[in-house]
């Protein structure tokens, strides 16, 4: 029924589609460049002649290494406490019908509906009220709450796919409900669970508009990066922190979407 | 029904050995036991920790603070949402949201294309291309983002070397030269400004365009140009109506996105503040949370008419 001609594109659509495409990429890739320059007080285009020194400038680096470490550590304890809290979620509003349910969906994305600004200030506000101290432990909590929304995302839709006759069946052979979570349950919802899971992780790995007011003097890798855009100390330093961050980033977006790429593609929906 | 179910429950009874097994019996006899604790903690941290904060912001928004010793005056007010008002406010609430609008229109328009050609015509390894080619921009960090135009729109940079290189330089500073888009250089334009909001939000323009565009039939299209409609008049009438709830669903990204940062115009742009740099600065320095709080309801309440505008247009099903 369908001849060639139908399904080929028109030329106009094919430039300004690559054009789109290019126009969300180049920037990126001009990071890569700016990593090997030699300049180090401009940002001159095209870069004077290229060299590795800056990696390893980078690599000396304590308070580079510090901030990393701390990024590491909020968005770790960050991401396990979305994945219980977004699979308990999901799990509850998935399997039955009570009052409030909408109410509960609602909830979970405010966090990312609402401007970061909004979340970062009453966050910082409640700790000065509850006159808590900024800690680790602030910055987790405001990147929990909102890193819960990708993991449930995620977990919902598995868990609508996941049939109930699976439970049912293995109930029937006798397996408790804890036997019935962990072989049944567990295996057909991990994917998804990882998949939003490296989300999760990606998302507070980088997020900074709440961080920057829930975390006092501390420096996450966002952090040190905004400090150095604000006030450009260490060019070369800062253009290669910048590509290990693309390159550190892009690991988790890719393995996520290979875990969900056959099932449904909710990977990421909706930062 | 009652009765079949006990009877079930029975049959199920006689497996439970040992302590997990009692516990598990109790859930299934009593679901609302075990939906009860799967929802505790969730609700814990997002219902009472998140909202409670969020509520106590919204309170401080009712009190004032006292001019002469800059103290918070805990009675409560509407002198603070006065101060909103005042010209100045007013005008950064208005920058923002046409901001905000300018950036959105623009978005659609750059989104479409890609949407559009991913939805239509791209078929297997073109279509996964596509996905990731919108999904890594998406995901990749907002600060290296920022960064990456900073390093564009730098007076040595790329963007002046290709004006130069093409002899147009007379063009890039015409354009300067205009009044308000224009400026010193484009790093500390509100056009600077406008091309890295644009760039950072285009991928959630994207995504829900290209979901609601693949529900378009093809056929409608066909059938739209073979009763005689001209390309414009198909994507005017079929196409766009069509695809009209994921456009909003993306503006409502984009439109929220912009009215809320603040550490993009700061970075790249004119002094002249925005809603977020407004809130972030009263809040820090001046100390004026009274202040800081209401600022922070104008988005809402802007976002809260905008949701609810694109709920009767029924944007919901394309996010």
């Amino acid at each position: 029924m369908r001849s060639d001609h139908e399904i080929r594109a028109p030329m106009a659509l094919k430039i300004a589609a690559a054009c789109g495409l290019l126009f969300m990429h180049v920037p990126i890739l001009l990071i890569f460049v700016y990593a090997f320059t030699t300049e180090d007080k401009t940002f001159q285009w095209p870069p004077p002649g290229y060299t590795l020194k800056w990696f390893a400038v980078a690599w000396n680096r304590p308070d580079v290494w510090s901030a990393l470490q701390l990024s590491l550590k909020v968005a770790s304890i960050s991401t396990i406490v979305a994945m219980v809290l977004g699979t308990l979620c999901a799990a509850a509003v998935s399997r039955s019908k009570f009052f409030g349910r909408e109410a509960i969906s609602l909830l979970v994305i405010l966090p990312i509906a609402l401007p970061g600004i909004i979340t970062g200030i009453a966050l910082r506000s409640a700790f000065n009220i509850a006159d808590i101290p900024f800690s680790v432990w602030t910055i987790v909590l405001g990147h929990a709450t909102f890193c819960v929304v990708v993991v449930y995302n995620n977990a919902v839709a598995r868990f609508r796919r996941l049939s109930g006759s699976l439970v049912e069946a293995s109930m029937d052979l006798g397996a408790n409900g804890f036997q019935t979570f962990r072989h049944v349950v567990l295996p057909n919802i991990a994917t998804s669970l990882m998949a939003g899971g490296m989300l999760a992780f990606a998302l507070s790995f980088d997020e900074v508009i709440v961080t920057t007011l829930t975390a006092g003097q501390q420096a996450t890798l966002p952090i040190w990066m905004l400090e150095e855009l604000v006030r450009p100390r260490q060019r070369p330093v800062t253009n290669v922190v910048a590509m290990i961050v693309v390159l550190v980033t892009f690991l988790p977006i890719l393995a996520a979407y290979y875990l969900t790429r056959d099932g449904d593609q909710v990977a990421g929906q909706g930062k | 029904m009652n009765n079949s179910a006990n009877d079930r429950r029975g049959a199920v009874i006689s497996a439970g050995f040992g302590l997990a097994g009692q516990i598990s019996d109790v859930f299934w006899r009593k679901p609302v036991i075990l939906l009860l604790l799967m929802l505790t903690p969730p609700l814990l941290w997002l219902g009472v920790v998140y909202i409670g904060s969020l509520l106590a912001l919204l309170a401080q928004s009712f009190f004032s603070i006292d001019e002469f010793s800059g103290l918070i005056n805990y009675h409560l007010t509407l002198k603070t949402y006065g101060e909103l008002l005042n010209p100045a406010n007013l005008d950064i609430i208005l920058r923002t949201v046409l901001m905000a609008a300018i950036v959105t229109l623009a978005s659609v328009i750059v989104a479409f294309p890609v949407a559009f050609y991913a939805a239509r015509y791209a078929r297997g390894r073109w279509k996964a291309l596509f996905y990731l080619g919108v999904m890594l921009p998406l995901w990749s960090s907002y600060l290296v983002k920022i960064y990456a135009w900073k390093l564009i729109l730098a007076k040595e940079g790329i963007l002046n070397w290709f004006f130069e290189l093409t002899h147009l330089k007379w063009l890039l500073d015409a354009y300067l030269a205009i009044p308000l888009i224009g400026g010193n250089s484009l790093s500390v334009s509100y056009t600077g400004t406008f091309l890295v909001f644009l760039y950072v939000w285009l991928p959630f323009m994207v995504l829900p365009m290209q979901a609601a565009l693949e529900r378009v039939p093809a056929n409608f299209l066909e059938a739209s140009s073979d009763l005689g409609a001209t390309p414009w008049q198909t994507f005017r009438n079929v196409l766009l109506p069509l695809a009209l709830p994921g456009v909003i669903a993306g503006s409502i990204f984009t439109f929220s996105l912009t009215l809320g940062d603040y550490i993009i115009p700061q970075i790249i742009g004119s002094s002249r503040l925005f809603i977020g740099q407004a809130v972030y600065s009263h809040q820090g320095t001046a100390g004026n949370i009274p202040l800081a709080a209401a600022f922070t309801v104008v988005p809402v309440v802007i976002m809260g008419f905008y949701l609810w505008m694109a709920k009767r247009k029924g944007a919901f099903d394309a996010l």
